[in-house]
């Protein structure tokens, strides 16, 4: 309660304004078109999307809605036909449904190209492939290859040399798509942990509803061709979180449901 | 292993029985066929000798001379074609075509321009090897992921340090069979041209091989060809051990454990 300062008090003013979160991203009018002239295909229509720095936001939608090309063009791999992406300085670094990791490097030298490819000195480049891989929970199979890993341990290989990019702003396109459900959420458990304690920005793609809740503070719907921004869920439960729980399951039907009529509402027109 | 090992012991031995029965038969004159006893004999004799060895050397330098050009001058073509597309859409089909040429046609042109000597052959052997080592080039690079070259990309990876770090090892294994088909290529043009072109005075497998022709000296030409398929098996079997290892190393071989 405030008062009125009494004769011989001292008034002394502590600003306090609340934290507003800085925008990590900011999409701005963003299309992309195949083609010239009436023939042309417009795979994105007017895409306007700001995330908040430390936001995990998750991008759903049925195959073909331009999910992974709003992806590419949020990672600077393609460009759009108008409109704007802002990543305010931020490094940004991208991970594929498939590791696309490079056969003939094992896992350790794998996450070392890319630290190598930032010119890191070679005696902090070492230490640093340590810690990632630790971090990743691979470190007994540094000296492995790719060939000699399962699905899901190159994927894990794919998140540390992710991380090895030293980014701010994470992208994943369906990264644990190709995988079982038993180790999709084993690197679920192991995403959130890892996002939360380095404070990354996270946009996710995925067709999976209950994945994008499980890991989102906000699921983003994306209606089909051409894609676009239909819709905006806020997750508002308590990490750390599971797959199964009943809020999460309740939520997911909801966007689920939302989703199909998305879809069907498209084909009527 | 040891199995495999018997297993071609046993065809060599299915063969020489083969030979030797045929040889008893009698269906050609002695001369003109004979048994594997009398070339075994006369090839024992030649590797005592040392016109076989200085015609073995010989033979071997300009194979080495011929197909280390052909590396040289195939990977420049092939590095220069698969990273400009005008020239490649140009100078593509050419190579390529000019693969099916067989080398022997070329020996005409390469006397008239040479002369009778060791350049006319070597010529040769480049023109038939080199497009081989340029098109593994190309077809090395063509063939690497996308997905992987979007990796790199993303991980900040251009021009120079994407080559050395991700193309031109991502190339290998291609790579390595267009040196081997180029090696294959070399080695055929080279034995046409030692009998084709006649070098004054140097001792080569080609001049063996002419001699016994000139002297209807049989023991002698068989004996030399079975020097002649050794080197070309020995050689072959190096490439071919490269490219197990090299695919064994990445993971591309099937049933392979750690």
């Amino acid at each position: 309660m405030t008062r009125c300062a009494q004769p011989g008090e001292f008034v002394v003013t502590v600003p306090t304004s609340p934290r507003v979160p800085q925008p990590a991203l900011k999409l701005v009018g963003v299309t992309k078109r195949y083609g010239k002239g009436p023939a042309a295909v417009a795979a994105l229509d007017p895409i306007d999307l700001t995330v908040a720095e430390g936001e995990f936001v998750c991008l759903v939608g049925s195959s073909g809605c331009g999910k992974s090309t709003l992806l590419s063009i949020i990672a600077g791999l393609d460009a759009p036909s108008t409109g704007s992406i802002d990543s305010f300085g931020r490094r940004v670094a991208l991970m594929f449904q498939e590791p696309a990791l490079f056969p003939w490097l094992t896992a350790a030298a794998n996450v070392e190209l890319a630290l190598k490819a930032r010119a890191v000195p070679r005696g902090v480049r070492r230490e640093r492939v340590a810690r990632l891989l630790a971090t990743v929970g691979l470190s007994e199979f540094a000296d492995k290859r790719p060939h000699q890993l399962s699905g899901g341990m190159r994927q894990r290989v794919a998140l540390a040399r992710a991380l090895a990019q030293d980014a701010d702003v994470l992208l994943m396109d369906e990264p644990f798509g190709a995988l079982d459900a038993l180790t999709r959420d084993l690197l679920h458990e192991e995403l959130e942990r890892i996002v939360e304690s380095r404070g990354l920005t996270v946009v996710f793609v995925t067709h999976n509803v209950r994945e994008a809740v499980r890991l989102a503070d906000r699921v983003i719907l994306l209606g089909a061709r051409p894609g676009r921004v239909a819709e905006e869920f806020y997750v508002p439960v308590s990490r750390p979180r599971q797959i199964n729980t009943a809020d999460v399951a309740e939520l997911a039907a909801h966007v689920t449901a939302r989703l199909h009529e998305e879809g069907n509402g498209h084909r009527g027109q | 292993m040891l199995a495999s090992v018997w297993a071609k012991v046993l065809a060599v031995l299915v063969v020489l029985g083969a030979w030797q029965l045929v040889y008893l038969s009698g269906w050609k004159s002695s001369v003109v066929f004979p048994g594997p006893a009398e070339v075994g004999a006369t090839l024992w004799r030649q590797l005592h000798d040392a016109v076989l060895w200085e015609a073995v050397s010989t033979t071997m330098g300009r194979a080495i001379i011929g197909f280390g050009l052909s590396l040289l001058i195939g990977t420049l073509l092939g590095g220069v074609l698969s990273r400009n597309k005008l020239l490649r859409s140009t100078f593509g089909s050419l190579i390529a075509g000019l693969q099916t040429m067989p080398a022997i046609a070329w020996f005409p042109f390469a006397i008239i321009f040479f002369g009778l000597n060791t350049s006319a052959i070597l010529f040769v052997i480049v023109i038939g090897a080199a497009p081989s080592v340029a098109l593994g080039v190309i077809a090395g690079t063509d063939h690497i992921p996308p997905l992987q070259l979007r990796a790199a990309k993303t991980m900040g990876l251009r021009r120079f340090a994407l080559y050395r770090h991700v193309i031109l090892p991502a190339s290998l294994p291609t790579f390595v069979s267009g040196l081997r088909q180029g090696w294959a290529f070399a080695w055929r043009s080279l034995m046409a041209g030692e009998l084709v072109v006649m070098v004054a005075g140097t001792a080569s497998i080609g001049v063996l091989l002419e001699n016994a022709q000139n002297m209807s000296d049989m023991p002698l030409a068989i004996s030399v060809m079975i020097v002649v398929l050794l080197i070309g098996i020995v050689v072959d079997s190096v490439f071919g051990a490269a490219d197990r290892q090299i695919r064994r190393y990445w993971g591309l071989v099937d049933g392979d454990l750690a």
